[in-house]
């Protein structure tokens, strides 16, 4: 198995006629992804051609679901229609909406994450690179040619970070690496993807990355020593950032002695999980613990 | 973005909020000029982005004009930790029956808003919360729903605040619940929230933090950036569309995404330890393209830094591939010809690896050097910077 994607997912594209959107729309196509649809209200009843492989373009999520069976979308559409387009997502209630939009006003998102309460809908990001369960589906803009199926979980904040590891561990393979993005306000947690991980049978260990800024990584440690029996190893960036100055994502900052690397280091530590110095040696200390 | 107090004034004063008169000043004499139309004992306050100005001499009362100049003239040029003073803020002096405390914020880890609230004001909200928990209401508010009287009263009543001041104080909440939405705001903290003598509510004091990406929707928030603060090759980068925070090192840094080159500045710095404390420069992320006008002007602000010794390109071939990259590095470096005068070490992984390192090691550029892993690039631009 894998977590929240897998080969039956079909998939929209919110934005795909975009230039991101298509660029990105054709790249999953490419790894195999069942790219069902893309929305937008404009162009509704059109098609879109990706190397012979036309994609209908319908008037909205809901259209589309009804239409094709969706149950994931992929959401390019830039920040000031990002809160619209997820909302929109959320009020079809598809099972899981993917935030690719970097640079969306925290209010929207914090909008749209007390909207989706209690709705059908599971939302990654924003400002994150997706998901991939190699070999199987990508929602996202995640490389899918780097690593392969495999027993490992990745769940970060970082996109750049998360292909670094998955290189890193290429010949190991994952079930599923998912980044969650570095914003302020975001759906899925290192925690929902550590529980979901944690119950995945194909996963056999997680490595967890995180970042300044926030106490996200504090309280997946108090989740991991509560609940997780699997392996995790961790990383945390951002030991030389300055306080009070934002490193590249909205939501890594250091405010005062709060959001601090080293506090996070520790917090995975005391959980019993052990912390790599540099992506590399993460990477080492999973191939130890699992013998590979 | 965090706004200087007399901004963060202007601000509330805009959505209606009570405060004093006053206004801002860059010389003793717009001080002096300020407070005469103020006409009575007015305060002159620096205004630095930093607490505990108080204490450090950045806070005067003047009764008249002439003293408020005088008061300036010791206050502008004032070094508060670090913050020099280039501007204060002249107010009309207020006595102060009560303090209050007031503030909406966003609370990250419940992914809500907040509002705190205490009839206990004054004081710094950190120390109270500390000491006195139980006199500071924390009252999550629900970002789709928002603040109306009712809710507004819910929070007032949770602090307990005095009835005579209940009305004026649910009314303020309301308003400040409009500059925290309409404003794209993170923070909106009013301490003190002040009752005058009279028994008038007044925000006394306030920071505000803007959320910089509502820029698009926010026309009026560029100009309260703080331009004369910012460090010129912060600003010249911000020109370039630049991801760029300069910092107090020797090694330059040009990476893509946030995370690796947050984690590039710490690999960089455990490296420098070996060869005498060297650091990053910098923090630059190019962005998932790196393209070769994007390299070109990264390496460009880099390389103008004089303190930069070496410079360290570390880039994943994700989404562009090294190819790609090695050649973006090849033509910035052709560009910046005889601008390019410190070494480059370079380390490409990823897609299209071999491929990359093929087309540096046939540009055989003098100044760069391609080493395979992350670690052994960091200690090697370490060592060129020592």
């Amino acid at each position: 198995m894998s977590i929240f994607l897998n080969e039956n997912s079909k998939v929209i594209v919110q934005g795909m006629t975009g230039s991101e959107g298509r660029k990105h729309t054709s790249r999953m196509l490419a790894s195999g992804t069942a790219i069902v649809g893309g929305v937008n209200p404009k162009k509704a009843g059109e098609s879109v051609d990706f190397d012979g492989t036309g994609v209908p373009v319908f008037g909205s999520v809901a259209d589309a679901m009804k239409e094709t069976g969706a149950d994931v979308s992929v959401i390019f559409v830039p920040p000031p229609f990002a809160k619209g387009a997820v909302i929109e997502a959320v009020d079809a209630q598809i099972g899981l909406a993917v935030v690719i939009t970097e640079g969306i006003p925290v209010h929207d998102s914090t909008y749209f994450w007390a909207h989706a309460q209690g709705g059908a809908t599971r939302i990654i990001g924003p400002n994150c690179p997706g998901l991939i369960s190699p070999g199987r589906s990508n929602a996202g803009i995640i490389p899918a040619n780097i690593t392969k199926q495999g027993k490992i979980g990745l769940v970060s904040k970082s996109g750049t970070l998360t292909y670094q590891m998955m290189y890193e561990l290429r010949d190991i393979g994952f079930s599923t690496a998912i980044g969650i993005g570095g914003d302020p306000v975001i759906g899925t947690t290192h925690i929902d993807a550590l529980q979901a991980f944690q119950e995945d049978p194909e996963t056999e260990a997680i490595v967890m990355i995180g970042e300044i800024g926030g106490d996200a990584e504090e309280r997946a440690a108090d989740f991991v020593k509560a609940n997780v029996t699997k392996p995790v190893v961790g990383y945390v960036a951002g030991f030389t950032a300055p306080e009070g100055k934002t490193m590249g994502h909205a939501g890594a900052i250091v405010s005062g002695s709060a959001g601090t690397a080293q506090a996070k280091k520790e917090a995975l530590e005391a959980a019993g999980v052990r912390v790599g110095k540099t992506p590399s040696e993460t990477a080492r200390l999973m191939r130890e613990i699992i013998g590979a | 973005m965090d706004l200087f107090e007399y901004q963060a004034r202007d601000l509330l004063a805009s959505h209606g909020v009570p405060v004093l008169p006053g206004g801002v000043a860059e010389t003793p004499e717009q001080a002096e000029a300020i407070a005469r139309e103020i006409g009575s004992q007015v305060v002159v306050k620096a205004q630095v982005k930093v607490g505990g100005r108080g204490k450090a001499g950045g806070v005067k009362l003047a009764d008249n004009a002439e003293d408020a100049k005088a008061r300036a003239q010791d206050i502008l040029g004032l070094d508060i930790k670090g913050h020099i003073t280039h501007k204060v803020m002249v107010a009309q002096a207020s006595d102060i029956a009560e303090e209050y405390y007031f503030s909406y914020l966003l609370d990250r880890s419940n992914r809500t808003f907040l509002a705190m609230a205490s009839k206990e004001g004054g004081m710094e909200i950190e120390q109270l919360a500390v000491e006195r928990p139980e006199a500071l209401a924390r009252i999550p508010v629900d970002a789709s729903i928002g603040v109306d009287a009712q809710k507004a009263a819910e929070i007032v009543d949770a602090a307990n605040f005095p009835a005579e001041v209940r009305d004026q104080v649910i009314a303020i909440a309301v308003q400040l619940w409009e500059v925290f939405t309409q404003e794209d705001a993170t923070l909106v903290e009013i301490n003190p929230l002040a009752k005058a003598p009279d028994g008038t509510v007044l925000a006394l004091d306030a920071k505000v933090t803007l959320d910089e990406n509502a820029e698009f929707r926010q026309s009026g928030h560029a100009a309260l950036e703080d331009a004369a603060a910012a460090d010129p090759l912060e600003a010249r980068a911000k020109e370039k569309n630049l991801n760029y925070v300069k910092l107090e090192g020797e090694v330059g840094i040009i990476g893509n995404g946030a995370g690796l080159v947050m984690s590039t500045l710490d690999v960089v710095a455990y490296a420098g330890e070996e060869f005498g404390g060297v650091k990053p420069a910098n923090f630059l992320d190019i962005g998932g393209g790196a393209s070769a006008e994007v390299m070109a002007n990264g390496l460009e602000i880099i390389l103008s830094d004089p303190a930069v010794k070496s410079v360290f390109v570390n880039v994943f071939g994700g989404i562009t591939s090294c190819d790609a990259v090695a050649n973006g590095i090849v033509s910035a470096l052709g560009i910046l010809g005889d601008e390019a005068t410190k070494p480059l070490v370079v380390r490409l992984d990823g897609n299209n690896v071999e491929e990359g390192r093929r087309i540096l090691a046939e540009a055989n550029h003098p100044l760069v050097t391609v080493v395979d892993t992350m670690d052994g690039a960091a200690r090697r631009a370490a060592e060129l910077a020592a």
